[in-house]
């Protein structure tokens, strides 16, 4: 589904990212782990069209990226609503903005899958940080996406609401899978998520390793056969 | 409750003038008390109310004229580069010109009528609108315009679904001080020419030294400021409900 080809970036005179090759397919969860400054979000801006690179290429399902696409979503780490509009208007926005036909029974039936039934006339800032990312992640699916590209979504929530949103994020990819790349600093996110994780190293990133997960789903947080695949990213990342 | 502390500032500073004007015997012509005021305008309260009215119907048509002109403006500037260098300087130039300067060449092409003192209103209201209009524009936060990037919006939604939304309640900041200088702008043009008005009365009392009567204009000039920036308050309040902006009034 998403491929990159020799990818290499820099700006203002830094070299952010050199030589990137990856395969994403139809339906898989990669994840994206490094420290922070490795390139992992302009990574993700290449692949989301909102950055051209300066050297390789990028393709999703087989055409050129030179500019966002309707069938890629991209979640930011901080929900990114408006907060003039009520959350159904908000998870509305994109079908709006691409001048599609009324999309409201979708938009409810996505608010109910989330959580957030009843919620739909208030606005964002009477939500907690929590309901106001899953209203960005209800947004990000009313574009019915094949590409989901997920930039730290729970990063800035705290560690309980992380836990649960990481499960609905899991729920969602068992029940219609998506090709998602998902950028994050979390080790334990990365493996509860992803078929694949890509560490990165910095200045400028370059792929240091690809770690297979395999393991069955559902995953649960704290589970005894996640402690493996984390302790070898722990490895890689240290000395990445 | 809340009416209650402005009403007695009001009323302790109204005292105080009071008490001012008899202990050190202050003439009349000079310092009338309040009591000589309220009975110069119960003397003619038709001729005042009516005068009133010219005052705020000027202020209130230029400053509706101002925000149908100065919001558009505002929007040109943010959305060009070109415009904006070739047009931002000379709108500064224009603001900081005197009012008062230009007050006397206003009459003169437009005559002593509504016109004139309509021009002056918008003269000195534009500015601020425009100004607190397109700084709210370019302050929107660059993770939702990236949202509207990442959408491939174009720039038409960029602007009306996105940009002018965030900016109203700096808008209203610019409303509101617009508002204000409003009533001033329309007092000037009163000065300046006029055969009606609050300004013109005031400046027909200087003439047959009635200083109560014109205590009494002013009065009713502050009564219609601060009502028109509660009317605006008021609003922006259902208007503009998810703003932070409207608990500092």
């Amino acid at each position: 589904m998403i491929t990159l080809n020799g990818v290499s970036h820099s700006f203002d005179g830094v070299h952010a990212l050199d030589g990137i090759d990856l395969e994403v397919g139809e339906h898989e969860f990669v994840a994206v782990i490094g420290r922070s400054g490795c390139g992992k979000s302009t990574l993700l801006r290449l692949v989301a069209g909102l950055l051209t690179p300066s050297a390789g290429g990028i393709s999703v399902a087989g055409e050129r990226v030179v500019r966002p696409r309707r069938d890629v979503s991209v979640m930011f780490q901080r929900p990114a609503l408006l907060p003039w509009r009520t959350v159904l208007a908000n998870v509305l926005l994109p079908v709006e903005v691409f001048g599609l036909a009324d999309h409201r029974d979708r938009a409810h039936e996505l608010l109910e899958l989330t959580g957030l039934g009843g919620f739909e006339k208030r606005r964002p800032h009477e939500l907690s940080g929590g309901m106001q990312q899953r209203v960005s992640l209800c947004r990000s699916l009313i574009q019915s996406p094949r590409v989901m590209l997920m930039d730290e979504p729970f990063s800035a929530l705290d560690a309980i609401t992380r836990t649960e949103l990481c499960e609905e994020l899991q729920r969602v990819q068992l029940a219609r899978p998506r090709a998602v790349v998902f950028v994050t600093h979390s080790i334990d996110e990365a493996v509860l998520l992803a078929d694949r994780i890509v560490v990165l190293s910095p200045r400028p990133g370059r792929i240091r390793s690809v770690v297979d997960v395999g393991l069955p789903r559902p995953r649960a947080l704290g589970q005894v056969e996640l402690d493996a695949v984390s302790r070898e990213l722990r490895g890689l990342l240290v000395t990445a | 409750m809340k009416a209650v502390l402005p009403v007695l500032g009001l009323l302790a500073i109204v005292g105080i003038w009071w008490l001012a004007t008899i202990v050190f015997e202050i003439q009349p012509l000079l310092v009338p008390s309040p009591a000589d005021v309220v009975e110069s305008f119960l003397e003619l309260p038709g001729y005042l109310l009516e005068q009133a009215l010219v005052t705020v119907w000027e202020a209130v048509s230029g400053f509706g004229l101002s925000v149908v002109a100065g919001v558009p403006l505002a929007l040109l500037i943010v959305w060009s580069r070109v415009l904006e260098r070739m047009f931002y300087p000379l709108l500064v130039a224009l603001n900081a010109v005197p009012k008062v300067a230009i007050a006397p060449i206003v009459v003169v092409w437009f005559g002593f009528g509504l016109t004139s003192k309509v021009l002056m209103v918008v003269l000195v209201c534009v500015f601020p609108i425009v100004i607190s209009t397109a700084s709210g524009m370019r302050s929107t936060p660059a993770e939702l315009v990236e949202l509207f990037r990442s959408l491939d919006a174009t720039r038409t939604h960029e602007f009306f679904k996105l940009r002018l939304w965030h900016a109203l309640p700096q808008v209203f900041v610019g409303l509101k001080v617009s508002i204000t200088l409003a009533v001033i702008g329309a007092v000037i043009g009163e000065f300046v020419g006029a055969d009606a008005g609050l300004g013109y009365v005031i400046l027909q009392s200087g003439a047959s030294a009635d200083t109560s009567l014109a205590f009494a204009a002013m009065a009713l000039l502050a009564v219609i400021s601060v009502a028109l920036f509660y009317a605006l308050t008021w609003t922006e309040r259902k208007l503009v409900p998810w703003s932070e902006e409207h608990r500092v009034v």
